[in-house]
């Protein structure tokens, strides 16, 4: 196939069609388009015109350009372009198909599967005979065979969930011979894979397919500063990436589900990424796995094990504590090994017990009451472990002394010894090595623990078999006794220094390990696993689902241990392993594993897994071939005059269009010759005398040249212009009737424009009224403490009573949320808004019904002897909230013609009289304030009111 | 011709003429009704209906003009003058020729519709106000409510076949008043002969141009065959774009040649388009046989 570039074409010999072009621009340019005739009576002027230039005849080469574009689009077009061809290329030597076998493979196994299959087929097309390897296996002898007896098998192969162990091994086991080789690799480096490489290299064609998926691996979750660390790795450090990490384990109810979610991110060009996931004990004890979530692949599982589960310890001692004897405290040794491992809880056992600990530690506690007491035996039968220290309290109470105490493992001699003192003939003992069959054996002893006082236990028949420590004559240092599902361990030493230096050592901290009160925070190492039989309780197969390990042979603890290094093979498949006391996972990523990039010889090729589709591209070609040709008949059109109509709309498409294209550029070398303005710009500002006019002053002196009521603009057109006519209206009457003498009403943007100019504020509410910004709030509390007033309108007539259920009350409620309003009160009738112009008791809009409410009077406001009028507040209310929609009875338009009808007739116009009153009254009240309460007008008042 | 065919056409003319004339004459009442003006006064005394003054008898006036109501409420005698209201004659020539069917969009009507309109709608308003109308030519100017319906008639006519037209003056009667309705975009002599004929007879009168506002813009472009009306005259441009501006100069001078010829006799001269209403144009022509400007 005749190639150009990636594009093939099917039938090239067409193109010779392109040889023609010049001919046909030739034979184009002689025939130039044809003319229009119109009549026109002008042409008794035109006569004797002669045209500028007498060239244009012929074609344009434009046209001529678009034209030979067209044929040659056409040219190609047929010629059968092919995007992408596949390329067929057969060799004759045998092929040998390796398959990595890994888990990293196993989210595109089918597709590797189905390619590796399409090889084999056209292997055996060819004749070829293949053999198909796959490295996880054991290396095994290789021999080329028809491909069709690869295919059955090629088939039922799965994945592993571990990676390759040792490529290196199969190099002895291929045939002389040549042979080419394909290979499916996962992209990782594996250990001997470059020497296998390079042997395939050498043989004949090597080819790698790669999958184009990121490899991503999770480490297993371990412990930092309280919280679940979490980190992943990934194999090409590309961009910024993030993944989502989910945590699943049983509910409650037994169901499985997720339980946490985490996001870590990648930083461009890091190949690992961490992430705390701080999680409730509850839940993280709930945990059983981590996992990339939508990745199926063992590699992106990591089982949690004990390690990751905190027990929760209640430390609970005798009396109150003394302050500054910390050192001293029974508890301060056990918190201090205790605390960065387990979830402490300190509180009364009764108070404790309903928290569900694990464990309960009690320090020297001699007296428990019968309640607490029944409780606790309750708690261990159940399966609680209780410890107990000694003490000098113990040692002095009579608590099991002659009979066993329920919560005792043993009887205790009265007084117990003293060992190496002053007074004493011995000196302090040393331990004697741990027996076996008790939790603590395989520990090694410090030389440095000594005991130098213990309570001693009575010599009871089940004595020894309750001892799972002692001194090195023989006396019990730890005796226990298990009852119903739990143990109750005594320790006969105090848990403080005071009479061993046990507390002091490492040995304390590893034997609360080994009675699972403490856990450890790392993987465990190969001592801890050493010398038990570990059995797989759970598996992973290698799309990281987890299989019944059903009746799998357990593990040495010592093979286990390595493997935890090395990462799972075929012995010792990831999974969860069951030890006596502990569960141990063997995930398949280690915490210290790296993902490294392979990397191949030279001459091998590597492509991608997907082959990129065949395009034909005749039909695109053909398309904008008629489209050129669209063009064309548009451009002869346009030169022979006969757009008429359309020239207009196209040349506004076309203005349109270059200035679409050409703004950005235009910004681009703006911002590219002038260099950043805005630091001068803020300088000039600040120098700027301030004489000179600055923006917002035109906006300052309107507003301050006279009284400018003011309305909120609401963005609704109607009610804007209710508003501005009402504060006309309203003007008018002030102006008519008052000294008071408005200049024309301002709508108000409230987050761009200056509150401080105005007295007062009309603010329509809407359903749909944006919440203003934290900007505008600032600006509305300072307008209402330096005294403007808001004149809230509903405009619902109240239907529902203030604050009630209309949109429009429930907008207000949302505004008014960030307002610093008073407390509220619907207007009491002495209030100095029924008097300081006219004398109302209502105050009707365009609705007469509703209530308006006003900042409420102090609660000690008194009304004196004599007075009509209680002696209320002393500043304007800042707030007056109605819905009687005043603003639509005080507009008029220009000629003062009033602008919606109010009630029906003359009682309407009464109506709309009251209303445009209460406006009076209202600006009056912004204006004077409290003049009309001063007692100097009560005379007067009382006078006129008597008429 | 045998007499049946004649009077078949004669009859299918009728016909056209009778569906063609109402409509015009209705949109010409309805534009003359746009313009209320009042009586046509001379504001100087004279014979006519209206009061004008009271005046002083003198020697030599009759006694039976003397207003004895008037006069009895002073001691000296009065004489009522009325004003005088003289009838002039108007006559109107509305260019025939082909040119004037031309319209540079559907949504306009042609220069001779246009023309036609206005002159009869000038008609009417004069008639109304007592004038004799007539069309130069074709009819004399007489008086009188039936003189609309013969002018309206005369005016639906078939185009004549030359493509431009020449003033006619036949019929123009002396010191009358006259108003040439055309498109003026054909040779200017036979518009200053007539003019200078008018002039000699102490006529005075209006020019109004009448234009297609494809005839002021030229919007037109790329190769182009121009014709007239008729065929007769032709013009060839391979850019009728790059002629807009040169044709435009021509244009405007042949406007000014107009105007320059109008002030020379005292005429009137103004340019108007079909693709604005014709009530402006009407005012115009109105004011302009007024005398005043």
């Amino acid at each position: 196939m005749f190639m150009i570039g990636p594009v093939g074409f099917l039938t090239p010999w067409i193109l010779w069609g392109l040889a023609a072009l010049p001919v046909l621009w030739f034979l184009l340019r002689a025939v130039p388009p044809a003319p229009i005739r119109r009549r026109f009576p002008g042409v008794a002027l035109l006569l004797g015109l002669q045209d500028e230039d007498a060239e244009t005849d012929r074609t344009p080469w434009w046209l001529l350009l678009l034209r030979m574009l067209a044929v040659a689009a056409a040219i190609i077009g047929f010629a059968g372009p092919v995007l992408n061809p596949e390329q067929k290329q057969a060799g004759t030597a045998p092929l040998l198909v390796v398959l990595d076998g890994g888990w990293a493979e196993a989210r595109d196994w089918a597709r590797r599967i189905e390619r590796a299959g399409l090889v084999l087929d056209e292997a055996g097309r060819d004749g070829r005979t293949v053999a198909v390897i796959r490295l996880t296996d054991a290396p095994q002898e290789v021999s080329f065979r028809a491909a069709d007896d690869w295919k059955g098998r090629l088939a039922v192969m799965e994945p592993s969930p571990w990676l390759p162990q040792d490529p290196g091994a199969w190099i002895d086991h291929f045939p002389a011979g040549e042979f080419d080789t394909l290979w499916l690799s996962d992209g990782l480096d594996h250990e001997g894979r470059a020497m296998l490489a390079g042997l395939f290299a050498d043989k004949g064609q090597l080819t790698v397919l790669t999958g184009d998926g990121p490899v991503l691996a999770l480490h297993p979750a371990g412990f930092a500063e309280g919280a679940v660390l979490l980190s992943a790795s990934r194999l090409d450090a590309g961009g910024a990436a993030d993944i989502e990490v989910t945590g699943r384990g049983p509910d409650p109810s037994g169901v499985e589900r997720e339980l946490a979610r985490a996001r870590i991110s990648f930083a461009p060009g890091e190949t690992r990424a961490e992430v705390k996931l701080d999680l409730p004990p509850e839940l993280r004890n709930r945990v059983t796995r981590f996992e990339i979530a939508g990745l199926r692949s063992a590699g992106a599982v990591s089982l949690t094990d004990d390690s990751l589960k905190r027990r929760k310890v209640a430390l609970i001692t005798a009396g109150p504590q003394a302050e500054g004897l910390q050192l001293l405290s029974p508890l301060h040794y056990l918190r201090q090994a205790l605390e960065p491992v387990a979830d402490l809880i300190e509180a009364p056992v009764t108070t404790a017990l309903p928290a569900n600990p694990d464990a309960v530690i009690l320090a020297d506690v001699a007296r428990l009451t019968a309640s607490e007491e029944a409780a606790l035996v309750e708690w261990v039968e159940k399966g609680g472990l209780l410890l107990r220290f000694a003490g000098p309290r113990l040692a002095a109470s009579d608590v099991s002394r002659f009979e066993e105490d329920p919560l005792m493992p043993v009887r205790l001699r009265e007084g117990g010894r003293a060992l190496g003192g002053a007074m004493s003939w011995g000196d302090a003992k040393d331990l004697a090595p741990f027996p076996e069959g008790s939790p603590f054996f395989g520990l090694a002893l410090p030389g440095d623990v000594q005991v130098a006082e213990q309570v001693l236990a009575q010599p009871d028949p089940d004595l020894a078999e309750r001892t799972i420590a002692a001194l090195d004559d023989g006396t019990p240092l730890v005796t226990r006794k298990f009852m119903g599902d739990g143990q109750v361990v005594l320790v006969h030493v105090t848990a403080n220094a005071e009479w061993s230096t046990l507390p002091l050592s490492g040995l304390f901290v590893q034997m609360l390990e080994r009675l699972a009160i403490s856990t450890r925070p790392s993987l465990p190492g190969a001592r801890e696993l050493a010398g038990q039989i570990w059995v797989p309780e759970v598996m992973l197969n290698a799309w990281g689902e987890e299989r019944d390990a059903g009746e799998v042979a357990g593990v040495a603890g010592e093979d286990l241990a390595i493997a935890m290094v090395a990462g799972p093979g075929p012995a010792h498949p990831p999974g969860l392993y069951a030890g006596a006391d502990r569960r141990v996972a063997l995930n398949v990523v280690s915490p210290e594993t790296r993902l490294v990039a392979a990397e191949w010889p030279a001459s091998a090729r590597v492509e991608g897994l997907a082959t990129p589709p065949e395009q034909s591209l005749m039909g695109w070609l053909l398309s904008a071939g008629l489209v050129v040709l669209l063009a064309d008949i548009l451009a002869s059109l346009w030169l022979g005059g006969r757009l008429g109509g359309l020239r207009r709309g196209v040349a506004v498409l076309a203005v349109a269009l270059v200035a679409g294209l050409a703004a950005p550029q235009a910004q681009a070398q703006v911002s590219g010759e002038t260099p950043p303005a805005p630091p001068e710009a803020a300088q000039t500002t600040d120098s700027a005398p301030p004489d000179t006019p600055q923006p917002g002053d035109d906006f300052a002196i309107r507003s301050t040249s006279g009284v400018s009521l003011a309305y909120v603009k609401t963005g609704d057109a109607q009610i804007d212009e209710t508003s501005e006519f009402g504060l006309v209206g309203l003007g008018d009457r002030l102006w008519e009737r008052t000294s008071i003498e408005p200049e024309y009403p301002t709508g108000i943007d409230l987050e761009a424009d200056e509150l401080a100019f105005f007295p007062f504020l009309y603010w329509p509410v809407t359903a749909d009224a944006p919440t203003p910004s934290d900007a505008a709030y600032a600006k509305l509390n300072q307008f209402l403490r330096t005294g403007g007033m808001i004149l809230f309108d509903t405009r619902d007539a109240n239907i529902a009573a203030f604050g009630g259920g209309t949109p429009e009350g429930q907008a207000l409620q949302r505004i008014a949320a960030g307002l610093d309003i008073p407390a509220l009160e619907p207007v009491p009738e002495d209030h100095v808004l029924t008097r300081t112009f006219y004398l109302l008791q209502s105050f009707p809009g365009r609705w007469a019904e509703g209530t308006i409410w006003v900042e409420a009077a102090p609660a000690d406001a008194g009304q004196e002897e004599g007075v009509p009028f209680r002696n209320l507040n002393d500043g304007v209310t800042p707030v007056v909230i109605g819905g009687n929609d005043w603003a639509a009875a005080w507009a008029t338009d220009e000629n003062g013609v009033p602008l919606l009808p109010v009630g029906r007739g003359a009682a309407g116009e009464q109506q709309r009289e009251l209303a445009w009153r209460f406006g009076i009254n209202l600006i009056m009240h912004v204006l004077t304030g409290n003049y009309k309460s001063d007692q100097v007008h009560v005379p007067a008042l009382l006078e006129r009111l008597g008429q | 011709m045998s007499p049946t065919l004649q009077n078949e056409a004669l009859q299918s003319r009728a016909e056209a003429l009778g569906q063609s004339l109402p409509p015009l004459l209705a949109e010409a009442e309805m534009l003359a009704a746009t313009l209320m003006l009042g009586e046509h006064g001379r504001r100087r005394a004279g014979s006519g209906d209206e009061f004008w003054q009271y005046r002083a008898a003198h020697q030599g006036d009759p006694a039976r003009a003397i207003d004895w109501r008037r006069s009895a409420r002073s001691d000296g005698h009065f004489i009522r003058e009325r004003e005088w209201q003289a009838a002039q004659s108007v006559t109107l020539w509305v260019d025939p020729a082909k040119s004037m069917t031309f319209t540079g969009g559907k949504d306009r009507p042609a220069k001779g519709e246009r023309a036609r309109l206005l002159a009869l709608a000038l008609a009417v308003l004069l008639l109304r106000g007592g004038e004799r109308v007539g069309l130069a030519g074709l009819a004399q100017p007489r008086s009188g409510r039936s003189q609309i319906v013969r002018l309206a008639a005369r005016l639906a006519g078939e185009p004549e076949a030359g493509d431009f037209g020449a003033p006619e003056t036949a019929g123009m009667v002396g010191h009358g008043r006259a108003v040439f309705v055309s498109d003026f975009l054909g040779p200017i002599e036979p518009v200053e002969a007539a003019l200078s004929r008018a002039a000699d007879r102490g006529v005075r009168g209006a020019l109004c141009q009448i234009l297609d506002p494809a005839e002021e813009e030229f919007p037109f472009d790329g190769r182009v065959i121009f014709e007239s009306m008729s065929g007769s005259m032709r013009h060839e441009t391979q850019q009728a774009g790059e002629l807009r501006s040169r044709y435009l100069a021509r244009l405007a001078e042949r406007k000014d040649r107009l105007s320059e010829l109008a002030r020379l006799v005292g005429w009137q001269f103004s340019t108007f388009h079909t693709g604005a209403p014709a009530q402006s144009a009407l005012l115009w022509l109105y004011r302009a046989l007024e005398g005043g400007r």
